[in-house]
């Protein structure tokens, strides 16, 4: 519940404050969101499937997010950086799709 | 929870509700601050994907729009050039034209006094020919008017007619005839041009003074800054002659 109120205030918070991208991290937010997504995800999957672990939710999700940056960073570097973006997008989304779809499996069974 | 043997959906929500039930755990404080940053993450990108402008395109993007504004610009210009030029002959079209009128119109100046058909007015002599025993012909007054010719008046007026190229002079019963019009004595030509000119044309030795008082009439001869003729002639359209077409050039 708290991390659900969490989630809620910080996107209050930033659609109140509405702060500005640095230049420096633009390319990398996007990819940093979606990650976390499949980190929060995945927990709460792991959560229906009994072996949800705090400490490793806060690893996945920081893990999840640097990795994602730094896949973009070096796709950046090496000049692929648009279609390193896509794939990662896409890597992430077909685990998002995974993961929504064995929580929906516990929660309808269906 | 529920009971020993929940049905299987009542497990899983209950299990979600468990875990989401609020735990002082360090862990769950962490969870909670991600979950905090995640949420200001996805509302600051989602603003900032809405409010971006061209600094979120990528190259390629922004090279087709640097193409398209380019094309427009071009085109743009090429309007520019063609209601330029438009306009410029436009200008140049009311000027050649009231140009074109003012030609006119001083043509139509010069070919109403050589025609007779307009007014005329200038310095030149007024010539008086008193003839109380008819003696002048209009032989006469053809000499007095070669001579006004020969000396450069441009306007001429005798009595109320006024001369122009198709005059012609007759006696007719005693009296003179100019262009069909009697005219009596005095005679009264009054003539446009250099009046000096044409003054001392009319009294050297042999000229038209003398030759008229040979005649045994009188005639004077005045210098005057305006002499003004009056006396109009009626075209008529030639019946006969036609002009050349003008070679086109």
């Amino acid at each position: 519940m708290i991390p659900l109120l969490g989630l809620i205030g910080g996107v209050l918070v930033g659609l109140l404050w509405g702060p500005d991208v640095p230049v420096a991290l633009q390319p990398y937010l996007p990819i940093a969101v979606i990650a976390a997504l499949d980190a929060v995800f995945g927990a709460v999957r792991a959560v229906l499937d009994g072996i949800f672990n705090d400490k490793v939710f806060v690893v996945s999700f920081l893990a999840n997010v640097v990795v994602a940056a730094f896949i973009v960073f070096l796709g950046d570097q090496l000049g692929v950086g648009s279609q390193l973006s896509t794939g990662v997008v896409v890597v992430l989304g077909v685990r998002i799709f995974s993961n929504v779809a064995s929580i929906r499996r516990h929660l309808f069974k269906a | 929870m529920n009971t020993d043997r929940p049905d299987p959906t009542g497990s899983s929500w209950g299990t979600l509700l468990r875990m989401a039930r609020p735990r002082a755990t360090r862990a769950n404080a962490f969870a909670a601050l991600l979950a905090i940053v995640l949420g200001f993450a996805i509302a600051t990108q989602v603003q900032q994907t809405n409010q971006s402008g061209l600094e979120q395109l990528r190259e390629d993007e922004l090279v087709r729009i640097l193409d398209d504004v380019s094309q427009e610009q071009d085109r743009l210009a090429s309007d520019t050039r063609e209601l330029e030029t438009s306009r410029d002959k436009l200008i140049s079209g009311v000027d050649s034209s009231s140009e074109a009128l003012k030609s006119a119109q001083e043509r139509l100046d010069t070919l109403g006094i050589l025609t007779g058909t307009s007014p005329a007015t200038g310095p030149g002599i007024v010539i008086t020919i008193n003839d109380r025993d008819h003696k002048i012909t209009a032989a006469r007054l053809l000499d007095a008017l070669q001579e006004l010719r020969d000396a450069g008046a441009e306007a001429v007026q005798i009595g109320d007619v006024r001369v122009v190229a198709d005059t012609w002079f007759a006696d007719v019963d005693g009296a003179i005839q100019i262009g069909g019009e009697r005219v009596s004595e005095p005679y009264v030509i009054k003539a446009i041009g250099d009046s000096a000119t044409m003054a001392s044309a009319m009294e050297i030795p042999g000229g038209v003074s003398e030759t008229v008082r040979g005649d045994g009439a009188q005639a004077s001869v005045r210098q005057t800054n305006e002499v003004a003729i009056t006396a109009l002639h009626s075209l008529s359209e030639p019946r006969y002659a036609r002009p050349v077409p003008a070679p086109s050039p």
